[in-house]
């Protein structure tokens, strides 16, 4: 079903902060009440059901989003979309292999509402595999309740023509754990907004990152983490690698400490490796704190070009220029990618950047 | 036998406003088997002779030649120097972030041998040489020198060195930041590979104790970029003693 429905949200022009980095011309009408998109769902459970969580398809009305958004595709696509995925993980479930989601969007476009609840005190962790070469405009909610502990997994695997807008938003409960791992290596044009806000005291928030640009790739990842509640904990590391002409990134990160959230403790950290001279990274990262009474805020953002020196260590050992600069480009992304805690899927992503390096002869 | 020959090296170093010649003229040839050391001031250009050796792009050469058994070295990439069987044990070595010291030494002997090292093998080599040089088998997991101390830094030099089996080492300022007991575990490994390996070294060092670990035959004063005197052991005994003042530039 689509359907043109009369705007009660404002159409971003490009001049807005929000907007100004990203190129509205090749969102393909996603931001645009006048182009309408499907309402369908591509979304699904790659596996057979197990015990300990549930997958279903509702409508819309029956689970409003939990957060409010100034954001205009995202508010679009609410009041678009009639039915929504809700993956509901029990209470006090443990659940050991990821539950794994994959999306094709095919070449149709999209507009897409996720739920995910992590039941109290359960523990397991979600992976959402992106493929394809299609349009879409998603939300995911992420509601992790008292005590959980979930791990986000999103692989932004599109295709070279993919145009991605999406925002990932986690509410943490009591004492929850939320880690979350973006990783954005595919698409031409993708604009992710990895939101965190917390509901109680004692939680905490990791969100780890890491993406890889090539010609005329456009990623975005808007990071906001709202500490609006006391004793809550946030941890944002981002790392990013550009390589070849028209390569562009731009990586957001806004920490937002409101007047009430005493005992704070927030870090967050940007780094950007430049492998080409035509490429950019823009690294913006904005704190924000209304207390005095904190544990810690801090932030930092570097972006450099390849160090020459590693390079001259590595090949003084006999490792050629090629290899060389492999392992220092995977030794960079690690740390990140370490998180993800899958050999298999670990691999599969540094052998997609290798092999693009390698086209690129860079 | 292998055979480094240094002839009238000249090299020089992109600067604020320039050139800055460095290196003025050096000559030297270190044979398998033979120690060299080079004693000098700082700022005189050991490293540079050293790094200019190994091929570190920011040295450019302007006169002179290095060959290795008379194969021009210069024409060389870097890992085809070390393919060559030239070992620069640097006076810094370079953190890698996210490189596994592991990872690191396979990936190198892969390179050096031609092909992958057995994996049984390997494994029981690196770990016998890492407990000869009394490196704990953790640093296997850590990244490449990052968060390593000045001296853990120095031993995994010659970790290395032990592991990929050069022909000509080039050791700068090993035997610096280490205490008495790690200056001798590290002499004793490149007394083991020398003998092993019929290793020529050029040992670059600023104090006496080293040599008497590692024996030199040759002992060379460096100063303003070049070799100024050269004589046996009994040489680096009056340096101690005298200082570097009367090569001070004419
Ligand atoms: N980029 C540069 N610009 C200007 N001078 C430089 C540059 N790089 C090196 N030099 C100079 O070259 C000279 C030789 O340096 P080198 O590191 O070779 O000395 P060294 O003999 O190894 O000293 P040390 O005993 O302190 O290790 C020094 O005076 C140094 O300042
Ligand atoms: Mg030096």
């Amino acid at each position: 079903m689509s359907s043109v429905l009369p705007s009660n949200y404002l159409t971003p022009t490009g001049r807005e902060e929000a907007w100004r980095f990203t190129p509205l011309k090749r969102i393909a009408g996603l931001h645009d009440p006048a182009v309408s998109v499907n309402d369908r769902i591509s979304i699904e459970l790659f596996g057979s059901a197990r015990a300990g969580f549930n997958i279903s398809t509702v409508k819309a009305s029956e689970l409003p989003a939990k957060s409010t958004t100034t954001d205009s595709i995202v508010q679009r696509l609410r009041s678009e979309v009639t039915e929504v995925v809700h993956l509901k993980i029990d209470n006090e479930a443990v659940i050991n292999e990821p539950i794994l989601l994959k999306r094709n969007v095919g070449n149709s476009g999209e507009f897409s509402r996720t739920v995910i609840t992590a039941g109290a005190h359960s523990k397991a962790s979600v992976i959402v595999e992106n493929t394809g070469d299609g349009i879409i405009g998603e939300e995911i909610e992420i509601r992790v309740e008292a005590g959980a502990n979930l791990t986000f997994i999103t692989l932004q695997e599109w295709g070279p023509k993919a145009v991605h807008m999406g925002r990932h938003h986690a509410i943490i409960g009591r004492d929850a754990n939320f880690k979350s791992i973006t990783v954005t290596i595919g698409g031409s044009l993708v604009r992710l907004l990895p939101t965190v806000e917390y509901s109680d005291q004692g939680s905490s928030a990791e969100l780890w990152g890491f993406y890889f640009a090539t010609d005329g790739q456009h990623l975005e990842h808007r990071v906001f983490v709202d500490h609006g509640i006391p004793r809550a904990k946030s941890r944002v590391n981002y790392k990013g690698v550009l390589a070849g002409d028209g390569a562009r990134t731009v990586w957001i990160g806004d920490v937002f400490i409101r007047q009430n959230a005493e005992g704070t403790d927030t870090y967050e950290l940007n780094k950007n490796l430049l492998l080409s001279d035509g490429a950019r990274a823009d690294s913006v990262p904005n704190l924000e704190i209304e207390t005095g009474e904190i544990v810690g805020a801090g932030h930092a953002s570097t972006t450099g070009r390849f160090d020459d020196e590693q390079l001259f260590y590595l090949m003084s050992r006999g490792i050629p220029m090629n290899e060389a600069r492999r392992l220092v480009i995977r030794g960079f992304f690690t740390e990140i990618i370490d998180k993800i805690g899958d050999e298999a899927i670990q691999e599969r992503l540094m052998s997609k950047i290798d092999s693009q390096l390698e086209t690129l002869g860079a | 036998m292998a055979q480094l020959v240094i002839k009238g090296l000249q090299v020089s170093v992109e600067g604020e406003s320039g050139a800055i010649e460095i290196l003025r003229g050096v000559d030297l040839t270190i044979n398998s088997g033979e120690v060299h050391a080079i004693m000098g001031p700082n700022g005189s250009g050991k490293s540079t002779l050293a790094y200019s050796i190994a091929g570190h792009p920011k040295y450019s050469v302007t006169e002179g030649s290095v060959t290795l058994d008379g194969v021009n070295v210069l024409e060389m990439s870097v890992d085809e120097r070390a393919k060559a069987g030239l070992f620069l044990a640097m006076q810094y070595p370079v953190e890698v972030p996210g490189v596994s010291v592991s990872n690191f030494l396979r990936t190198a002997a892969t390179a050096l041998r031609g092909e992958a090292p057995k994996v049984r093998t390997w494994v029981g080599e690196v770990k016998e040489a890492m407990s000869k040089l009394s490196i704990e088998p953790t640093f296997s997991e850590r990244s490449v020198n990052e968060g390593f101390s000045g001296g853990e830094k120095k031993r995994h030099e010659i970790l290395q060195m032990e592991l990929l089996k050069p022909k000509i080492a080039i050791l700068d300022e090993t035997d610096s930041g280490l205490d008495v007991d790690a200056l001798r575990i590290v002499s004793e490994g490149v007394n083991r590979v020398k003998s092993e390996q019929n290793l020529g070294i050029m040992l670059i060092t600023h104090y006496t104790r080293i040599l008497r670990y590692i024996k030199p035959d040759f002992v060379h004063v460096f100063a303003g970029g070049k070799i100024v005197e050269e004589g046996g052991p009994e040489l680096a005994d009056r340096l101690e003693e005298k200082g570097y003042a009367q090569y001070a530039k004419a």
